[in-house]
């Protein structure tokens, strides 16, 4: 039987190279591919016949669209605007690599370091350069909130300034270990149920339970797909608030 | 042999911090359960906050996990 893990082993399709460095196009590349065509499809056809009373597919775009502006103008607050559609497209292609991810035999490409780990680091780099551009160096005040004593700069500057640059290795974690976790958590599901059927007498009946927890924690990771691409890009959008309104 | 043995306990030591997770989505619940019970009319906009904190709190133990599968697989 194959290992839970043998999921996630990056093949590579086509090699390529550029410059020495490995740029091959794998399995995960497809699947990133695949979600940006699937989510430009989704959006694209659901508000190409734009009716006042929209069909289901229109109004599941709408909604879609909705539930993000709604997000980021609740949650980045005044003048976030003009990141709306960097927040949609990154929560779109989320969602849609891990709903992907959900087909038997798919890959789910956000259960790599690698690839969540670039985004995170892009949206903090973004983000502080937004915020310097924003506030210069006033913005160095977000590591001393006003109306805090004095006394407690030392331990207080220490614990800010860590807790700022912990967030794209948490954000990037957060993701990647749900993806990662609930992935396995599957496959063993999966493998005790080929173990206890194909061990014979009472166990063979006993192989039910495991198949009902597989359906079970199907439905469970479809919910979690969805919520992992929705709180990755609330943080994000908090962390875009703190940028622009320091605080 | 001796090194397999301290991988083993590592492993185990991380996932202590399943306990602190426990506690946290235990009172998130719990404070939903209170917060719906007192007022029902906004279930729907603290349900939201509740998932939320349930993913952030979540999010600990998956850490721990990691950490756990790091020291089993990887050293």
């Amino acid at each position: 039987m194959n290992s839970p893990v043998e999921q996630f082993t990056i093949k590579i399709l086509y090699e390529l190279n550029l410059f020495g460095i490995d740029v091959s196009f794998t399995n995960a590349s497809l699947f990133m591919m695949l979600s940006i065509f699937c989510s430009a499809g989704f959006l694209y056809l659901g508000a190409k016949k734009q009716s006042l009373i929209p069909n289901r597919f229109q109004s599941l775009v709408e909604l879609s669209y909705e539930f993000v502006a709604n997000m980021v103008k609740e949650n980045a607050g005044k003048g976030s605007q003009a990141y709306f559609p960097f927040i949609f497209t990154l929560f779109m292609f989320i969602l849609f690599g891990n709903l992907l991810g959900m087909i038997p035999y798919s890959y789910t490409f956000t259960s790599q370091i690698a690839v969540t780990f670039t985004l995170a680091a892009i949206i903090f780099v973004g983000v502080t350069i937004i915020a310097l551009f924003k506030h210069g160096f006033k913005f160095f005040t977000y590591f001393f909130p006003s109306g805090v004593p004095i006394a407690l700069a030392p331990l207080l500057i220490p614990i800010e300034i860590i807790s700022y640059f912990i967030r794209p290795i948490s954000l990037s974690v957060r993701l990647f270990a749900n993806m990662l976790a609930g992935h396995t958590m599957m496959k063993v599901f999966a493998g005790l149920i080929i173990m206890m059927g194909s061990a014979g007498g009472i166990l063979k009946i006993g192989a039910v339970l495991p198949l009902m927890a597989v359906i079970g924690l199907t439905g469970l990771e479809f919910l979690v797909a969805a919520l992992q691409a929705y709180v990755f890009s609330i943080l994000t959008c908090m962390y875009l608030h703190d940028a622009i309104h320091l605080h | 042999m001796e090194m397999d043995a301290a991988k083993l306990i590592g492993a185990g030591l991380a996932v202590i911090a399943l306990a602190g997770v426990g506690v946290g989505i235990g009172n998130i619940f719990a404070s939903l359960v209170t917060a719906v019970g007192r007022n029902p009319a906004a279930k729907n906009e603290v349900f939201g906050i509740a998932i939320l904190g349930f993913a952030l709190t979540e999010a600990v133990a998956l850490f721990a996990l990691v950490i756990a599968l790091l020291l089993l697989f990887t050293f």
